[in-house]
């Protein structure tokens, strides 16, 4: 029995990922998950672990812009795809409108499930920049946070869409003048 | 002249940048040469004897590396002690591997290093153990049974604590004669502290340094330091604890956990880096729960809704160990001593048990005790006020006390808070809500709208005093702080608190800033490193900014106080003359006469021939804080609108207001935050959250699917009112605010749902309150 479910070095495979537009080989097991090669195989630690079951959703990344949860996902089944993860949201030491709202509204403490939440975010309001505060609280729903009691989570990604429309309102309002 | 203070003010959080890009250090991201992965065989049953632990097969699963039985590492049990005599108190020990016996479902029986840690898990697959089972213990109930199975030999009755801490004379007549009697008898369930963050930790040998270094999430790094170098007997020299970012924590990890030991007892034995990351289920069934307690408690009242005596009787059930170092007493000590609360109570008789049962063993989470024991006793006054008619609020306002200091029946010194303020106001916020018009309207058609309230305070800040009454054998109290200029006049702070979460990078930098009159960019806070940090208990109990951060103000207060002994020389001036403000030292005569902080540090560093005799070089100076009283109350009141759902029982909570005062707020957002998170665990506990055990000793709970942790749908809005009474002895005015929202949240939701059901006749005692049991209440018809 130990045989048969033990996996063996000739299982290995080549993979390639494209995470953060950039490519990466990575020879691992077929079982791995892309959660932990993320993490473990490229050293890309800023994506989280919290129940590799799919319900915390500390591990959410961008799979082709949509939120995914990377412990549910094989690393084999995210080549070809684009990956994004909360690497991607700093330029350099500059953060982003996302992170920035995070952070004025006190929307994380121990920081733990927040990259997740970025994540989560940015998908969600790239598809619906619109959104209302209530939809917002639906989507900051599908992921647990023990420290904030989601209120300013919710007030950070509500702070952002709207910067963002009025953002995008005062350049139509520019070019119209 | 002087700039703007940032102690009080909303200032932008230094740890933000880092954990927002995903550039934070958590244990998992930790990864080192040649590191294995470790995972343990843990028992499959409740309760039973160990007939053997064959690991042969294990070792020969591809990547497996090694394997180990407690036999193999022979290492050193963890033992918690408390100065009781045995009548009130039976020392267990709790082996880093299950030795003899097992005592839990999930105990860890032997440790598998592998070279990554899907071959561990392949390795425990092919673990072979054998047991001679026992009947498990898996209640309150069965453990005080007559002829109970034991889970320890030593400990008759499985009774680990009992403890009858106070008995006024005369209280049995008091109640006698009282014109009103209440009873209550609750029930709160088995919670899980739940630190998104899992426990781990990454060990190794530094031959260099011929050292252990154990990376750690831990609360506590020094008595992890201290057990690990006692498992592995090692000097304490040779361990050094280093705590990366952490996750969260609750309660969870303030306790020495086993699995850490383990890993490191096999990085020392394989010379080998070895990490361990719990997974999940582990996290939720064998690791450390804690709140499953049962209280039988009655209050006697007279006419006039006046308190006169509490009676009660409190049972713990600990689970299969007790954690180090508080103990199994941890919960009924907490629960016995503090009681009372905020009311005047003239008399006052409590006993408080620790059982140990077949279940994963407790630490203490979030509160300890407070929510239980609030809830209880804000039952009791609901509960007199619907027997003697009277408003629940006003009944609180003829209670609480309002002349301090005041000492209680209990022998505890409730230094100055806003009781009556927070009740008054958190009321009057709910009425100006207009929610009580809401409710008339709703029970007109037909709905189950209620409100309920908690009035409550939490010690905080408990020094060396308090912690020593209770007979803890580490009793943790003081804190000590290190403080030290570099020539670029920047700062670096030590503390022995452990962030992880609460913010401690900015709020003791904040204290230190003001102190200095330096920019908080200048200051950076050190924790979490016992090669670093010359001790320190960490951080619980809502002792870090009162304690903690009074160390940081003294020590840096003494710093200030060397460099206007050096400018004051320079200047050949008295240092009272020198003041410290804005990166300089001024002269208070003449403005214009400045001395930076990298001019003084270059004469204490690197012109030192220029110091007078009497001042040493360096800038450095060191401080120690300790309570030496019954430490300092925070206060709040919290109110809460629920309605019940006919036709799926779901209490939707659709106000939350909460009244707090914390003394001086270091930083308001900060606060509101621990305010905010820690009513949400409250409701958690209140409404959602319960680990229940089958009668063979086997957990419900092992995923998310099965303890259900609330979200945004299910976590309300907090509208968060601050009052301000200033702590008399913390340096800064502060007290603790780590605690007090997990502490309100049950007693004010399970008011408010038992308001809603008034009309029904049920009240509804125990926690979680699912939907099942108030569908069940709602579709009940009222006694008549």
């Amino acid at each position: 029995m130990t045989e048969e479910t033990a996996v063996s070095e000739k299982e290995l495979q080549l993979l390639v990922l494209d995470v953060n537009g950039e490519q990466h080989e990575v020879i691992t097991e077929p079982r791995r998950t892309l959660v932990d090669v993320l993490r473990h195989d490229l050293r890309l630690t800023g994506t989280h672990v919290g129940c590799e079951h799919g319900i915390c959703g500390a591990c959410t990344v961008l799979v082709d812009d949509r939120p995914v949860r990377a412990c549910l996902m094989f690393a084999a089944q995210a080549e070809g795809a684009r990956i994004r993860t909360v690497e991607s949201l700093s330029d350099g030491d500059r953060l982003g409108d996302l992170q920035r709202a995070f952070s004025a509204h006190h929307g994380l403490q121990c920081g733990f499930c927040t990259p997740g939440f970025l994540m989560l975010a940015e998908g969600f309001l790239a598809e619906r920049p619109e959104a209302t505060k209530d939809e917002i609280r639906e989507v900051v729903a599908a992921n647990l946070c023990r420290c904030t009691g989601y209120q300013t989570i919710v007030e950070a990604i509500d702070g952002c869409a709207t910067a963002r429309r009025q953002a995008c309102a005062n350049l139509c309002d520019s070019k119209e003048r | 002249m002087s700039q703007q203070k940032l102690v009080g003010r909303s200032v932008a959080r230094r740890e933000d940048p880092r954990l927002l890009s995903g550039r934070g250090r958590f244990v998992d991201d930790i990864a080192l040469p040649g590191m294995l992965h470790a995972q343990f065989v843990r028992s499959t049953i409740a309760h039973g004897e160990i007939a053997s632990v064959d690991l042969s097969a294990v070792r020969q699963v591809p990547g497996v590396v090694a394997a180990f039985t407690a036999d193999d590492l022979e290492l050193g049990d963890i033992t918690a002690q408390l100065g009781r005599p045995l009548s009130e108190f039976v020392p267990t020990s709790m082996p880093v591997l299950a030795r003899d016996k097992v005592r839990y479902v999930g105990e860890p029986l032997a440790i598998v290093v592998a070279r990554d840690a899907y071959a561990a898990e392949d390795g425990l697959e092919a673990a072979r153990v054998t047991y001679t089972t026992l009947p498990p213990v898996t209640s309150e109930e069965a453990a005080l049974a007559p002829g109970a199975p034991l889970v320890h030999a030593e400990a008759a009755r499985n009774t680990l604590v009992d403890v009858s801490l106070f008995a006024t004379d005369g209280i049995d007549q008091v109640f006698e004669s009282a014109p009103c009697v209440v009873d209550v008898e609750t029930r709160t369930g088995r919670q899980n502290a739940l630190p998104l963050e899992t426990r781990g930790a990454v060990a190794h040998w530094d031959d260099r340094e011929e050292q252990l270094v154990l990376h750690t999430c831990t609360q506590i790094p020094h008595q992890v330091r201290t057990v690990a170098a006692r498992c592995l007997r090692l000097d304490e020299r040779a361990v050094r604890v280093v705590v990366p970012d952490m996750g969260g924590g609750f309660g969870q990890k303030c306790v020495v956990g086993r699995e850490e030991i383990a890993a490191a007892a096999a990085a020392l034995r394989l010379r080998r880096p070895v990490k361990w990351i719990e997974d999940r289920k582990d996290a939720l069934s064998a690791s450390f729960l804690a709140r499953e307690q049962h209280y039988q408690v009655r209050a006697a009242f007279d006419a006039d809704g006046r308190i006169l005596g509490l009676d009660a009787d409190v049972v713990c059930d600990m689970g299969a160990y007790s954690c180090y170092p508080f103990t199994a007493g941890i919960e009924p000590l907490m629960a016995s001593a503090e009681m009372p609360g905020v009311y005047k109570v003239p008399a006052y008789r409590v006993r408080g048990r620790a059982v140990t049962t077949n279940k994963a063993p407790t630490a203490p989470y979030r509160g300890v005790s407070r929510p239980q024991y609030v809830m209880v006793v804000e039952r009791l006054f609901e509960r007199a006020a619907r027997e003697l008619g009277l408003d629940p609020v006003e009944i609180r306002r003829r209670n609480v006390i309002t002349d301090f200091p005041y000492t209680g029946v209990n022998n505890i010194t409730y230094d100055p808070g806003s009781y009556l303020e927070s009740l008054n106001l958190c009321e009057q916020l709910v009425k100006d809500e207009g929610w009580y018009g809401k409710q008339d309207a709703a029970t007109a058609e037909g709905r189950h709208i209620g409100i309920g309230y908690a009035c409550f305070s939490e010690r905080t800040g408990y020094g060396s005093a308090a912690f020593a009454q209770r007979k803890m054998q580490v009793v943790p109290g003081f804190d000590i702080s290190e403080v030290r200029m570099d020539t670029s006049g920047a700062v670096t702070v030590t503390t022995g608190t452990m962030s992880h979460g609460q913010s401690h990078e900015t709020t003791m930098a904040q204290i230190v800033a003001d102190e200095l009159g330096l920019d908080i960019a200048k200051v950076r806070l050190h924790q979490g490193d016992t090669d670093r940090i010359t001790y320190g208990f960490g951080t619980f109990a809502s002792r870090s900014i009162t304690i903690g951060g009074s160390a940081v103000r003294l020590a840096a207060a003494k710093l200030g106080d060397k460099l206007r002994a050096i400018a004051a020389a320079r200047w050949d001036i008295d240092p009272d003359d020198v003041e410290l403000t804005d990166g300089v030292a001024r002269r208070r005569d003449d403005a214009s006469d400045v001395l930076s902080y990298e001019d003084i540090a270059d004469i204490a560093y690197l012109q030192a021939h220029l110091l007078p005799k009497d001042i040493e070089p360096g800038l450095t100076a060191a401080a120690t804080f300790d309570v030496f009283n019954d430490g300092t109350f925070s206060n709040a009141t919290h109110g809460v609108v629920v309605e019940l759902h006919e036709g799926t029982g779901r209490v939707e909570i659709l106000r939350y207001v909460c009244v707090e005062d914390c003394g001086v707020a270091i930083n308001p957002q900060v606060v509101e935050g621990q305010c905010r998170g820690g009513i949400a665990q409250g409701i958690a506990g209140a409404l959602f959250e319960q680990v229940t055990y089958d009668d063979q000793g086997e957990p419900s709970a092992t995923s998310f699917m099965d303890y259900k942790v609330p979200t945004a749908h299910e976590i309300p809005d907090v509208l968060i009112h601050h009052l301000e009474t200033p702590s008399a002895f913390t340096e800064t005015g502060a007290k603790g605010a780590g605690e007090g929202g997990t502490i309100g949240a049950p007693a004010a939701v399970l008011n408010a749902v038992n308001d809603a059901l008034r009309a029904t006749g049920v009240e509804l005692d125990n926690t979680p309150v699912t939907p099942e049991t108030v569908h069940r209440a709602l579709h009940l018809e009222a006694p008549s």
